[in-house]
């Protein structure tokens, strides 16, 4: 189908031109999310009936998207992936689902994640696994799993995710497509489902920069009822796009992208993707980047991971103390209000949340905070500070979002693992920041697509976005779908 | 015989249009479940959002009760379940709370004492729950009211002291119109700690503490058997358990569990409500509205105005009638006459109509009017007073009742001008305050003089104008 694999400004020539209309497109991806959705899963919840209640005109007007099923929105089922919501109907909306129904963007369906968006493998969600539209034997990665799939797949041309650590970057990333996360405040995070309400991000996912930057420009803004949204500066991110980038100076870290340390494993699949990135980075280098190499205290680097499971468990310990099955959710059962509460959470978390949990407990207890909670808020400090000294000099950073392709259904876990320990987890430095952050496929490996990620200043959405765009021009990925041109 | 030693902890609802981190109403009802924001009901995905006027009226009572403010304003979670807190958390202050280390000064009796405050914050209210026989209801209408709590020190050492404590904050609260305070619906509720210690000994006793006492006869009455029913244990050789107690209808208190270990709370700083910084401007501000407490006025009544200690304690007693008579001199009129028509006139007005102050019909300026014409022989007291009923019956500006008898006013702003220029000679003092300090309320005090000097004939409006235009020359 043609409306597949088109892009926001190519979709609003074909409406405003009455080849198509809103409600034939709608119809449209809806088939087609239905004909995908036993294959791949990346929805919880596909809408039925075409609604469209526009209080303006915009690029996005009459365009069908898809929301991360934690979005708060009205008299539709709103489930978390996790059981102890899979009943819950909100009675009110999301910021960003507000603005984009203003906007005349149309809902078509609320996407799978990891259940409370906890996890990276898109795996965890209580309706099934969401697996990856290049390669059915590989995770999409999460935790906006099927945001990712529901955009690689063609079903709809953008898609809302949040990210905490990597939760759209590294779908993004394993999906083929574009995730943009941006400054921490640009985008109101009333009524997405916290998980870590200090790392929490709302992003999108879109087939190019230029639609990243689109759709971001209609989300963002200040919000009444968010306290740490930003004030609006008036910057339209779209216009940004066309600023200069010559002489801008890049930086990629040495302790993760060093070839020779990856060398005596042998491993292939590592070595793939640190050639694809040197190659990218040679060529942009053509392009006019000033691209170094600068070496960060390794000891530092190696806490990226730890701290943020620290820091984010604990906050997701009391962000989600709220689910008791009391005001709302399947009730539990008990002879005492403690034994209701006990036995709803027991039954509606799964293990690996339950772990999450205990670990935050554990991590706030009042002996254990200040050795585990603040230094781990000392650690993040440390290294925002090291990020921000670099950003005197550079105006952003470039690194591969992963040591391969997606992993296989069987490869990943959620437990610590030594294995390419830095190359994996990085990406959270964007979310101890708050930088906007941008995920951009960059090549494939074995079949399976790599990204890479350009993260910037605080407050520079309009300038990372404009980089990126020059990225895009270079790598030449741009409005890939999977089972396009690459289709087995 | 034992040493008494009681803390206090009072919770006290601040009045604000809205909640503490919503939107939803804070007003009274009896109806269940109205005033309700998804943000009260901890839905997934709301978020707090912190309301200004919650807040400056706790910097308000904070700078009152003479506490050091913070340098920015913080909040924490305070984590725990229970049905009646649907986040799962409290949002509360730990960290940074809006006053530390301050003290109320009481009078209990002929003495007087210091009770030191050990600190202030502002949280959020729960749900409230009713208990059925197999069955609660929660009510989410109180969730996330506005809640100051204050901490005493471990100071008081009498039933007495402590009511006289609570009474007197009530009236702080009053005075500085942050709450009602009203205990009958709930809006101030205290928990008491007690302890006793042998008389000389440095070693506190075991603390038991009892929860949410509404009333304050109920305060004391449970205090006093308290300290009867551990004096008894301790009497018998026995040791006083640490323990939470309820207090009965009776007065009586019953244990309501033992205090094994303290509850963690893990709290940490709420990541949704970023530091607000407080500027000195913005801290200024809220100190120029804490007003004169009770007996700081009645230190003055009686030092200042070398009022007899009963005027002055009835005068003191509530702000309405402080701030009434404390204006009317500002006007200009006679301290002695003033007391004297406040103290019996006015007060006895008000109880026979039953109404409050603000319902009153004459104003200071009406008062203060008669006043001055009783002061400078032109009508009686008797006279005057009557004049004040009539005033009352025909809702008319007793001003205006004389003036029709005998009186004409001043129009002529030559003839006004003569006066002015020499109230304003005669005061440099308040023209400098008004040129140097912007104190514009010395605007009044000379509209008092020279209606003085005219005998009240004096056109207020036309004097008004002219006194600013007098005053903004010399600022020049």
């Amino acid at each position: 189908m043609e409306y597949q694999k088109m892009l926001i400004e190519d979709l609003r020539k074909e409406l405003d031109a009455g080849v198509v209309t809103s409600q034939e497109l709608f119809e449209k991806f809806v088939s087609l999310a239905k004909k995908y959705q036993g294959e791949y899963n990346s929805f919880v919840t596909i809408l039925e009936k075409y609604k469209m209640k526009k209080k303006k005109d915009t690029l996005v007007t009459g365009i069908p998207y898809a929301l991360k099923d934690n979005f708060s929105t009205s008299n539709i089922l709103t489930t978390g992936s996790s059981n102890i919501l899979k009943n819950y109907v909100p009675v009110y909306d999301a910021t960003v689902y507000k603005k984009l129904k203003e906007a005349g963007a149309v809902l078509m369906g609320k996407t799978v994640l990891d259940e409370l968006a906890m996890g990276g493998t898109g795996i965890t969600g209580h309706t099934g696994v969401v697996k990856n539209p290049w390669d059915k034997t590989r995770e999409i990665g999460g935790s906006s799993a099927g945001s990712a799939a529901a955009v690689a797949l063609g079903i709809v041309p953008f898609a809302l995710g949040s990210d905490t650590g990597d939760s759209i970057r590294k779908p993004a990333a394993f999906g083929g497509v574009v995730g943009f996360k941006p400054t921490y405040g640009l985008i109101s995070r009333y009524g997405l489902f916290a998980f870590a309400s200090s790392l929490d991000h709302v992003g999108c996912f879109t087939r190019s920069v230029r639609d990243a930057a689109i759709v971001t420009d209609i989300i963002k803004g200040e919000d009444p009822h968010d306290m740490t949204s930003l004030k609006d500066t008036g910057e339209c991110l779209v216009d940004s796009l066309a600023q200069d980038i010559k002489g801008k100076k890049l930086f990629y870290i040495k302790e993760i992208c060093d070839r020779s340390q990856y060398e005596e494993s042998g491993d292939q699949e590592i070595l793939a993707v640190l050639d694809n990135f040197y190659d990218l980075v040679e060529k942009l280098k053509e392009k006019g980047f000033v691209i170094e190499e600068v070496s960060i205290d390794q000891k530092l680097l190696e806490a990226i991971y730890p701290s943020y499971m620290t820091i984010s468990c604990a906050e997701a310990t009391s962000n989600n103390a709220n689910l008791t099955g009391i005001p709302y959710g399947p009730r539990g059962e008990g002879n005492s209000v403690d034994e209701i509460m006990f036995s709803a959470r027991t039954k509606g978390f799964s293990e690996l949340i339950k772990r999450r949990f205990i670990l935050g407990s554990y991590i706030l207890q009042k002996e254990n905070q200040e050795k585990l909670f603040l230094n781990a808020c000392r650690i993040r400090r440390l290294l925002v500070d090291k990020i921000n000294d670099l950003f005197q000099t550079y105006d952003g950073f470039l690194l591969p979002c992963s040591g391969g392709g997606a992993p296989h259904f069987d490869e990943d876990s959620d437990k610590l693992s030594d294995r390419y320990l830095l190359m994996e987890n990085h990406l959270s430095l964007g979310n101890f920041g708050g930088y906007p952050s941008i995920t951009l496929p960059c090549g494939f490996i074995d079949g399976a697509p790599i990204g890479v990620c350009l993260t910037g200043r605080v407050k520079e959405d309009g300038l990372v976005l404009a980089m990126a765009e020059k990225i895009e021009e270079v790598t030449g990925l741009k409005g890939q779908i999977a089972g396009g041109d690459q289709d087995v | 015989m034992y040493k008494v030693v009681i803390g206090l902890e009072v919770h006290c609802e601040v009045q604000t249009n809205s909640k503490n981190f919503s939107s939803a109403p804070n007003e009274f009802t009896m109806t269940p479940n109205i005033h309700v924001a998804p943000v009260d009901l901890g839905l997934p995905g709301i978020l707090p959002v912190v309301n200004e006027e919650a807040c400056r009226k706790a910097l308000k009572t904070a700078m009152a009760l003479h506490c050091e403010n913070p340098d920015e304003i913080i909040f924490d979670r305070k984590n725990y379940f229970y049905p009646d807190l649907p986040k799962g958390y409290q949002i509360t202050q730990v960290t940074k709370p809006m006053g530390r280390n301050g003290y109320l000064d009481i009078k209990v009796g002929e003495k007087e004492k210091r009770v030191y405050i050990h600190q202030l914050h502002l949280e959020e209210d729960t749900a409230s729950l009713d208990h059925y026989s197999n069955y609660s209801l929660i009510d989410y209408n109180r969730s996330g009211i506005p809640l100051m709590e204050i901490v005493t020190e471990p100071c008081i050492s009498s039933a007495e002291e402590a009511v006289t404590f609570l009474e007197d904050l009530r009236d702080v609260f009053l005075f500085c119109e942050v709450s009602e305070a009203r205990s009958n619906k709930g809006q101030m509720r205290c928990d008491v700690n007690i302890s006793l210690t042998e008389e000389g000994s440095d070693k506190l006793g075991t603390k038991v503490e009892m929860k949410n006492i509404n009333a304050f006869n109920s305060v004391k009455a449970a205090i006093e058997y308290e300290i009867k029913r551990q004096s008894e244990l301790l009497d018998r050789g026995e040791k006083v358990i640490q323990e939470t107690r309820r207090i009965d209808e009776d007065g009586k208190t019953y244990s309501m569990r033992e205090k094994v270990d303290a509850v963690d709370y893990k709290y940490y700083v709420e990541p949704n409500l970023p530091p607000v910084k407080l500027t000195k401007e913005y801290l200024d501000g809220i100190r120029q509205t804490v007003p004169m407490l009770k007996l700081d006025r009645l230190h003055r009544y009686i030092n200042e105005f070398h009022l007899s200690e009963y005027d002055a304690t009835v005068l003191s007693k509530n702000k309405d009638i402080a701030d009434y008579f404390e204006n009317i001199l500002l006007l200009g009129s006679d301290i002695e006459l003033t007391v004297n028509f406040v103290t019996t006139s006015v007060l006895s007005s008000l109880k026979k109509l039953e109404i409050d102050l603000k319902d009153f019909f004459i104003t200071e300026e009406m008062l203060s009017g008669v006043i001055d014409l009783v002061h400078q022989g032109k009508i009686s007291l008797d006279h005057g007073k009557k004049i004040l009923y009539q005033a009352l019956e025909k809702k008319k500006d007793p001003r205006d009742i004389i003036k029709e008898s005998h009186l004409e006013q001043i129009n002529d702003e030559e003839k006004l001008l003569t006066y002015i220029t020499e109230a304003l000679e005669e005061n440099p003092e308040q023209v400098r305050q008004y040129v140097e300090e912007g104190k514009d309320y010395v605007i009044n005090y000379f509209i008092g003089k020279v209606m003085q000097k005219s005998n009240r004939q004096a056109n207020p409006n036309i004097t008004l104008e002219l006194i600013k235009k007098e005053l903004e020359k010399r600022r020049k």
